[in-house]
């Protein structure tokens, strides 16, 4: 009557999430932002898209087979995501052997080289922009200016409304008219920037599939968000001639992507609520003191990196109390 | 009391036998009643090969205070007393009888009369010989629980009617079916530990179990609570949190904060015991799952083959995949109906294969989930981890022997990670650097 059991080690049921749930959930989330970045940028946008998630694909392959692993993390989602990460943190008129580099620094040296999915400290897709950005700086901060619904593959470029009032500031002393524009067009994606950076709207959509799923919780873009809001909000009370208003920093920039795709990041952010919001406000206030202070008109990515390196830290100071454990209050007395 | 226990999670309760009124089976031909089947030290043989022995007539004595003794459920003749399988997939030293149909009473009258005038010092002599250990699953010796120390007073008792293992639904119907033997008990436990207050706990998904437990004439300070379905809110601490509030310290028991937990088949175990004198012979499982012809509720011998019950009950729709001895959250996978009912045998499941999802561990995510559900407020992925890369010593760092090992991180991991089965071992590992 009986075959050939299973001794498997309890609980014999499992709950229906696995990593591809979350890895695909991201991605269905991101899709919105992406469209956007698509209608403004056109036939430039879908093949950044593309080239760097087949890239990463192929790169995670490689790497795998010369660790002599199997592929099946090829399967689990986490090497297109970054790809399709990486493609929104990349102006769509760059050069297509740069987001093949991208592609290389994020999954090979970004991941890989630690392990693998789990193992990696800071999240790939940013690991990569970063490297972008300090090696090729014009490439990566001459973005095109959006034209809805081109298929042409020219486009003319400008600057983004950070930058444009990083520069105001610097040459009249004032942040200029990019920072008091109508919040419109930053909204829906009409303004420079990379593919991600644009569509506020389209990316919080995103990030409230990812709420309402569960697949990431409020703590990190609520702080997030709430630290910039604040403190950019406090420095413009003071001075609205050299600050910008708490809603431009919010729509502005590659905020609502940080804030929501990136800084939730599992692997590379804490564990617990507490020390997410931590880590949130953290973001935060690096992030403002980049945009205000800084040499770079945005400093999100730098922020959630500087953030993904305080994380074990932060995981080691925020362990909940053991049940049965004095709580402080009365291990005080 | 709208309290609530930290952590948990929801599986499925899948309380598909919860309609099935507690039947009896035809007796087996043998019945193997293992000396291990409690917490403790194993019970001492009282007789041997060839010996006849009597329905309820006592058959090995306690090892040891926390140990306890066997009876026989029937009458019979003793075949051997020798190694047989153990639910554990060892071979432990069991005492097989070979019942001979007569079912014949051993003559209690030469042990003092049971009986409620005898008084609560009595009873608490009674139910230690009448081997009765906790029928939740974890067959803890129950005299030791009502056993406390002058300086831990006791001021309410529980009677666990939680069962939030899915599947499991012998306490539902118990509670159904003999109210009055459970609230019995609880009479009896509250005299013995002079508590004044008792609280029956049940959860929501037993609205109906609830409803009957009311209906009873409730003894004086006994109160029915529903509590919201949530796994393992059975667990004595999380039980005694949903309830109270009350924390049991790291390394105590719930007396430590002036509580006894009781699983409802305990107490009605009890009552039986110090009213009727009837030693614990015999239990109620539910046997499920998709594959059994007959699921349903059984009353059946301690002792019985789980090869007899799945015959009895019809057999099985197809060939087995995984066999599980209790909950499926903590239950224990069995190779064989080999092993027999124990004392703490809630249930016995059977599934088919590809009905349960297979898994694929992989590296933890840190996603963070097994944190949020950990009951004991753990890091369960740390602990997997250290355990996996054989940090052992790290371990005692992040309170391993706080878990409780009720599976709710390994039942939300989205990287299908076996925490349970690594904090075992890292548990394990640590008993064996201190034996050194």
């Amino acid at each position: 009557m009986i075959m050939s059991t299973v001794l498997a080690p309890s609980p014999h049921v499992r709950s229906s999430v696995t990593i591809e749930t979350a890895m695909y959930g991201v991605i269905i989330a991101l899709l919105p932002g992406a469209l956007v970045g698509a209608y403004y940028f056109g036939l430039n946008a879908l093949k950044v898209m593309a080239i760097s998630i087949i890239a990463c694909l192929a790169f995670e392959a490689m790497v795998l087979k010369i660790r002599g692993k199997d592929m099946s993390p090829l399967k689990d989602g986490s090497a297109i995501l970054t790809g399709l990460l990486l493609a929104m943190n990349l102006p769509s008129n760059i050069p297509w052997w740069m987001t093949v580099v991208g592609a290389l620094v994020a999954v090979g040296i970004g991941k890989q080289v630690y392990g693998g999915l789990g193992y990696n400290p800071f999240n790939p897709a940013l690991v990569a922009r970063v490297f972008l950005l300090i090696s090729f700086p014009v490439a990566m901060t001459s973005w095109p200016v959006p034209k809805p619904l081109s298929f042409s593959l020219d486009t003319v470029t400008g600057a983004t409304p950070l930058g444009e009032m990083k520069t105001s500031l610097l040459m009249e002393g004032n942040v200029g008219a990019a920072a008091n524009m109508s919040l419109v067009d930053p909204l829906i994606g009409n303004m420079g920037g990379s593919l991600g950076e644009v569509g506020a709207l389209a990316l919080a959509l995103g990030g409230i599939y990812l709420l309402v799923k569960k697949i990431i919780s409020w703590h990190i873009p609520v702080s997030f968000l709430v630290t910039v809001f604040g403190m950019t909000g406090v420095y413009w009370l003071i001075d609205p001639v050299k600050y910008a208003p708490p809603t431009f920093h919010i729509v502005t920039g590659g905020l609502i992507l940080g804030a929501f795709f990136m800084a939730t990041d599992y692997v590379t952010s804490p564990i617990t609520g507490k020390g997410m919001v931590i880590f949130g406000v953290g973001c935060g206030a690096i992030t403002v003191f980049i945009r205000l202070f800084g040499g770079y008109p945005e400093g999100v990515s730098f922020a959630i990196l500087l953030m993904n390196a305080a994380t074990p830290i932060i995981d080691r100071y925020t362990r909940p109390r053991v049940f049965g454990y004095p709580t402080r209050k009365e291990a005080r007395t | 009391m709208a309290n609530r226990f930290r952590g948990g999670v929801h599986p499925d309760d899948s309380k598909h036998t919860s309609t099935q009124a507690i039947s009896g089976l035809q007796p087996a031909e043998n019945l193997i009643l293992s000396l291990s089947q409690h917490i403790g030290a194993p019970s001492r043989p009282e007789v041997s090969a060839g010996d006849r022995v009597l329905k309820y007539q006592p058959i090995a004595s306690p090892g040891g205070f926390v140990s306890m003794s066997l009876h026989a459920p029937t009458s019979g003749t003793v075949k051997a007393v020798e190694p047989a399988p153990h639910p554990s997939g060892r071979f432990v030293t069991a005492i097989i009888i070979e019942p001979d149909g007569l079912d014949e009473v051993f003559d209690l009258t030469d042990k003092a009369d049971p009986g409620l005038e005898r008084g609560p010092e009595a009873w608490k002599e009674v139910i230690r010989d009448s081997g009765i250990v906790g029928m939740g699953g974890a067959a803890f010796p129950t005299h030791v629980k009502l056993s406390p120390p002058e300086d831990k007073p006791i001021d309410m008792i529980v009677a666990n009617g939680v069962e939030c293992e899915p599947y499991l639904t012998a306490d539902h119907r118990l509670m159904l079916e003999s109210p009055d033997e459970i609230l019995g008990g609880l009479f009896l436990a509250m005299e013995m530990l002079g508590a004044k207050k008792a609280v029956v706990a049940i959860e929501a998904n037993k609205p109906d179990a609830a409803e009957v437990m009311r209906k009873t004439d409730l003894p004086e300070g006994v109160s029915v609570e529903i509590l919201p379905v949530m796994y393992p809110q059975g667990a004595e601490k999380q039980l005694i949190q949903a309830l109270t509030g009350r924390e049991v310290p790291t390394g105590g028991l719930p007396m430590d904060v002036g509580i006894v937990v009781q699983n409802v088949g305990t107490l009605a175990a009890m009552n039986h015991a110090v009213k009727e004198g009837r030693p614990m012979v015999d239990r109620i499982m539910t046997l499920g799952g998709s594959l059994p012809n007959g699921p349903g509720n059984y009353l059946v011998s301690i002792g019985t083959p789980l090869t007899h019950i799945v015959e009895q009950t019809g057999g099985f729709k197809g060939p087995a995949s995984r066999l599980i001895n209790g909950g499926p959250m903590m239950g224990q996978a069995l190779a064989g109906l080999e092993s027999p009912v124990t004392k703490g045998t809630s249930g016995l499941l059977a599934f088919g294969p590809g009905e349960l999802r297979p898994l694929r561990q992989r590296a933890c995510i840190r996603c963070g989930s097994c944190v949020s559900v950990c009951p004991a407020s753990l890091m369960p992925h740390t602990l997997g981890n250290m355990a996996e890369f054989q940090l052992f010593d790290q371990l005692r760092e992040f309170n391993i022997s706080d878990c409780i090992e009720c599976g709710s991180c390994a039942y939300v991991c989205p990287a299908d990670r076996n925490m349970v089965q690594f904090i075992r071992h890292g548990k394990a590992e640590l008993l064996a650097m201190v034996g050194k």
